[in-house]
């Protein structure tokens, strides 16, 4: 336990495992719930068995994080819809669409094991059922139900891994699970929070799928002690990973701080979270959220306040492509977006964290590389790394246009593993954030853009229209803006993002707090 | 009564009335529409034409599964349900006619002596017995609700002959002391003729002749009945020949 790092993922480990069990423990039993009695249903008549049976694999076709980022976007609708007609919306960030999504995912075997099993009874088995006349009922649940109990388990058992495994994908729609580990290490290249969220994931699915094979075995050879092991180790199991929820629970009202999914964001919004603890408040994080799901969800009032940049939401949200200047951009989106959606923009933190294009300073400077216009004229023969969002963006376009950009590849890229491209050799150009520590570190240099193709980044904090008024969020808030220059944001990501003696996320905010003198 | 499967007409414009008490036995080859003919009594085939009275009443009129309570039912197959105990699936007829606790397992025991199994069979799994001992159970869990009617598909075609003699024989006992009515189906002549009250030969749905078994034996006018019965008269004389000359 000497690692730092190790125990501050022990520490995590009752919150994540206690939702990570919550979430996969419902949408099994949802799924249960809603499968078993259509397997009935479908082993009795053709026309339920096969659009019950294609529905469920094409479900099983779409990779399970579309499917949670699908949901999203839908019960947006629903609940927007809900609250123009009842008055009352509901969460549409979180635990629901997980919830959802991972039941149509634990669907499959359950539905299909249990077809299996029901149909696979012995004819004579169920002649013998009806010639001592049971009904269909009593057929059903004392003859066909019992013997296929066996092969129905066996599918939940595989329902189960999957829901377990497919639960850390949560954490991209703001559901707390083991993934949060797995996401955030990702980002942070902190191999052992990796680590650690795969083998807590892994170790619990085998424990479920342990205890689910003990009633399986239960079931098959009608042994008792088997069964009442396997419920009581689930029931036993799940009660004790749920427990520090429950301590949590009556906790008072609480801040929800969202954060994107790139280190600067992890930090600011642990920055954000001790200054309002300090203020007495509660705070719980959602981090790793896409840039757009991170405004709606403001918007929604699901979170109540995360950092965004200007010239992302000038782009995605006001839809400009135009650059009147960075003083302007931050003026109109502050009177734009709370005319628009009632959201707050209290101020830029003091820096910039730009998309720019970045280069090896040795490939640059042997290229005669100092500028995009330069860029332009080598870029066919030159590979462009990208992160994920970039060639999506409207920036992009937007740059590409203005400088006729064209290169012979391009490839996307987790952050962490684009700037490794870079070094490596396998892309020659990144989409490079001008806050980020690794800039220095790796000697890159970034081209200028004379033709001012690219919008200002300032970094804003915005605050949910249901916080407006909130005395204690915007006093404790307040202090942080304008205090945060380049040169400290760009010193403290690269704490976190550097290879040896990292710091977490957290160390870095205290770190950057005691720096600034807050 | 009449019914088709497809093309194929499996009972072809029957019309058979039982009496209580006897016993009747329908004899036929495969395809000869004996055993959908016997299903039909108990609903288990629902005739195209024609209709099915029990005790005077058209079967129609009632759910399957209350029919099927009254009738008892046996088919080689056996069908005992494997997750259950000897006891529990011959417990399974009264328990659906809410019998109490007590009186089922007295009637457990009272069944097991009744059909010859040996004390502590009733705690095992059918898996556990011989075949001969499921069949016995079989025929138990039909008779545990008191039934008046029996039907039997068949009941003891896949044992071997000795078991099958006994089996056969402690049944008629119990179909005499019981005072059952008892129609079964077999491909088996002999065990039509030394089981029956009265034969019915079936071929193609339909019947080619309604006797008691001496009259059977004693001669028929239908060409197929007569070379029927001809096989267990030249085995029975070749047997006689042959116990009486190493007499």
């Amino acid at each position: 336990m000497s690692d730092p790092r190790l125990a501050a993922a022990w520490a995590l480990l009752p919150g994540y495992l206690g939702q990570h069990v919550l979430l996969s423990a419902c949408a099994l039993l949802l799924g249960i719930a809603i499968s078993l009695p259509l397997a009935v249903a479908a082993s009795r008549s053709a026309a339920v068995r096969w659009p019950s049976l294609l529905f469920a694999s094409f479900v099983q076709t779409i990779p399970s994080l579309a499917l949670l980022a699908l949901f999203y976007p839908l019960l947006l609708a629903l609940s927007s819809l809900s609250v123009a007609t009842f008055g009352k919306g509901f969460a549409a960030l979180g635990f629901l669409p997980s919830l959802l999504a991972l039941t149509l995912y634990s669907m499959l075997p359950i539905l299909r094991n249990g077809v299996a099993g029901l149909t696979g009874v012995d004819p004579a088995i169920v002649e013998a059922a009806r010639g001592v006349g049971m009904t269909d009922r009593q057929r059903l649940f004392q003859v066909e139900l019992p013997l296929a109990a066996p092969v129905i388990m066996a599918g939940v058992r595989t329902a189960a891994v999957w829901t377990i495994g497919a639960a850390t994908l949560a954490t991209s729609v703001g559901q707390t699970s083991l993934g949060n580990y797995i996401f955030s290490g990702l980002q942070t290249e902190n191999w052992v929070f990796v680590l650690f969220g795969c083998a807590a994931s892994a170790g619990l699915a085998l424990a479920a799928d342990q205890l689910l094979g003990l009633i399986e075995q239960g079931l098959a050879m009608r042994s008792r002690w088997r069964l009442v092991a396997g419920m009581a180790g689930l029931v036993v199991g799940a009660l004790a990973a749920l427990a520090p929820l429950g301590l949590t629970a009556s906790a008072p009202a609480r801040y929800v701080i969202g954060a994107k999914n790139f280190s600067e964001q992890y930090i600011l919004a642990e920055l954000i979270s001790d200054r309002l603890k300090s203020a007495g408040a509660a705070t719980e994080l959602k981090e790793d959220l896409g840039s757009t799901i991170a405004y709606s969800a403001l918007k929604a009032g699901e979170i109540d306040t995360y950092v965004d940049y200007s010239g992302t939401l000038w782009a995605n949200i006001l839809k400009r492509n135009d650059n009147p200047g960075r003083q302007a951009v931050l003026d109109q989106l502050t009177t734009q977006l709370k005319a628009r959606d009632g959201v707050i923009v209290l101020g830029s933190l003091g820096f910039e964290n730009a998309y720019a294009l970045a280069m090896r300073r040795s490939e640059a400077e042997r290229l005669g590389i100092r500028t995009l216009d330069d860029l332009a004229a080598h870029a066919p023969q030159l590979t462009l790394g990208a992160d994920l969002e970039f060639l999506s963006r409207p920036e992009w376009a937007s740059v590409r246009d203005a400088y006729g950009l064209k290169f012979a590849r391009q490839t996307q890229f987790q952050p962490t593993f684009m700037y490794r491209a870079l070094t490596g050799g396998q892309a020659d150009v990144i989409s490079a954030f001008s806050s980020d520590g690794r800039i220095s570190a790796d000697d890159l240099v970034v081209l200028e853009d004379p033709r001012h193709a690219l919008p200002p980044y300032d970094a804003v904090v915005l605050i949910s229209p249901k916080r407006a008024n909130d005395a204690r969020l915007l006093s404790a808030l307040k202090p942080l803006i304008g205090k945060i220059d380049v040169a400290a944001m760009r010193a403290a990501n690269f704490t976190v993002d550097r290879d040896h003696d990292k710091a977490t996320p957290a160390q870095a905010a205290k770190a950057l707090a005691a720096k600034l003198g807050l | 009564m009449t019914k088709r499967y497809g093309g194929v007409t499996a009972v072809d414009s029957l019309t058979l009335a039982i009496e209580p008490g006897t016993f009747t036995a329908l004899l036929g080859g495969s395809g000869s529409g004996k055993t959908t003919a016997l299903k039909t009594i108990n609903g288990l085939v629902t005739p195209d034409a024609g209709e099915v009275r029990v005790d005077g009443r058209a079967i129609a009129d009632e759910a399957g599964w209350a029919l099927r309570r009254r009738i008892g039912y046996v088919f080689q197959e056996i069908g005992l349900f494997p997750h259950m105990t000897v006891a529990e699936n011959i417990a399974i007829g009264p328990k659906l006619a809410g019998w109490d606790k007590a009186a089922t397992s007295a009637r457990v025991a009272e069944l097991l002596e009744l059909v010859a199994l040996p004390d502590g069979v009733g705690a095992r799994l059918p898996a556990a017995l011989s075949g001969g001992q499921r069949q016995r159970v079989g025929v138990a869990r039909a008779l545990a609700a008191k039934p008046a009617i029996m039907l039997m598909d068949e009941p003891f075609g896949a044992l071997d002959p000795v078991t099958r003699d006994a089996l056969g024989r402690d049944y008629r006992a119990l179909h005499e002391q019981l005072g059952l009515t008892t129609v079964m189906v077999t491909h088996d002549v002999w065990e039509a003729l030394l089981l029956a009250d009265r034969i019915l030969v079936l071929a193609d749905g339909r019947v080619l002749a309604d006797a008691p078994p001496a009259t059977l034996l004693a001669g028929h006018a239908d060409p197929r009945v007569q070379a029927l019965m001809e096989t267990p008269r030249r085995q029975a004389e070749r047997v006689r020949a042959m116990t009486e000359g190493r007499a």
